[in-house]
């Protein structure tokens, strides 16, 4: 027998190989938005609670870089990062938030309950910001710099370990 | 007295086993064209076309058409708005995938990274085919 009549089934192999390894792995589940490096789409959000200021692309432009945290009053894991928003304001940082698809009192009752690290919440009802800025749940976490482009995204809730990131990513954009 | 009691117990236990899911989630109803179709049976049926082959974002191995998740529901209303506005379905997917990438189309599309997925499959057959016609007219 020639030896090349081996290949075919070597390639067999080697796909059977990598299909086992693979199926070894954890899945992915996170989508991260192809947004990264994009100016913020254009939109103007009304305010989540009564008291605050609503959410537009204008207010990203003044220089400054922020974080845009995409949360919710029923998100669980938005609980859990709480402390490290409350952390990132203590450091300085000005956060903005998009609250998805909630009522003015939920928002509220969070806010009084976990803290309120924002300087403006908007609301959105119908997840069209969130959508427009390729993000795929809450909470997700965005670093938008002083000209209103997007330069990193967090995905899931801030643990203690991510603060320093953020920081960092925060220093990078106001270069 | 006991039946309207027990009766009274059995709603209430009803009640309870409603009330637990939905106090666990949010508390806004559905956007209005989440599980509403449009008037018009053409661009519904374009709009349906289009939800069936996008991903749904939060439960990744369904199409939006077919997920009751409240962010598919806002995927929705916003496929069957943008039709109903005359928008084309394909400029939404593009749309869509200029935030996600091709990750939320189930629609395959060739692409830098995919080309070899429609390429290989040709060239496997162009070389099958070699070898048979070589074969065949040696055995003549």
């Amino acid at each position: 027998m020639r030896w090349w009549w081996w290949i075919p089934l070597m390639l067999f192999a080697g796909f059977l190989g990598v299909a086992a390894y693979q199926l070894t792995q954890p899945k992915d589940d996170f989508v991260p938005s192809a947004m990264v490096g994009k100016p913020l789409p254009a939109f103007e959000l009304p305010a989540a609670i009564e008291g605050m200021s609503g959410v537009s692309t204008a207010d990203f432009q003044d220089g400054k870089p922020r974080l845009l945290n995409i949360w919710a009053s029923w998100c669980l894991p938005c609980i859990a990062e709480a402390p490290q928003l409350d952390q990132l304001k203590q450091e300085g940082v000005e956060i903005v938030g998009i609250a998805i698809r909630d009522r003015p009192e939920d928002v509220a009752a969070f806010l009084a309950r976990h803290g309120n690290p924002y300087t403006r919440i908007g609301a959105d009802d119908l997840s069209q910001v969130q959508l427009a800025i390729g993000s795929s749940g809450v909470p997700e976490t965005f670093v938008i710099d002083g000209k209103g482009v997007i330069r990193y995204q967090h995905i899931g809730d801030i643990r203690a370990e991510h603060v320093p990131i953020l920081l960092e990513k925060l220093r990078e954009a106001g270069e | 007295m006991s039946l309207t009691l027990s009766s009274r117990g059995m709603a209430l236990f009803l009640a309870c086993l409603l009330a637990v899911p939905l106090a666990a989630q949010q508390s806004l109803p559905p956007a209005p064209y989440a599980y509403r179709q449009l008037e018009d049976p053409a661009k519904e049926a374009a709009a349906q076309a289009l939800m069936e082959t996008l991903r749904c974002l939060t439960c990744q191995s369904q199409s939006i058409a077919d997920s009751d998740a409240a962010m598919a529901g806002d995927m929705r209303h916003q496929v069957r708005t943008r039709i109903a506005a005359g928008e084309e379905p394909e400029a939404i997917r593009a749309w869509l995938v200029e935030r996600y990438g091709d990750y939320v189309s189930y629609a395959p599309v060739v692409s830098e990274t995919t080309w070899p997925l429609f390429a290989i499959p040709l060239l496997l057959l162009a070389g099958a085919g070699a070898i048979l016609w070589r074969r065949l007219r040696r055995a003549q």
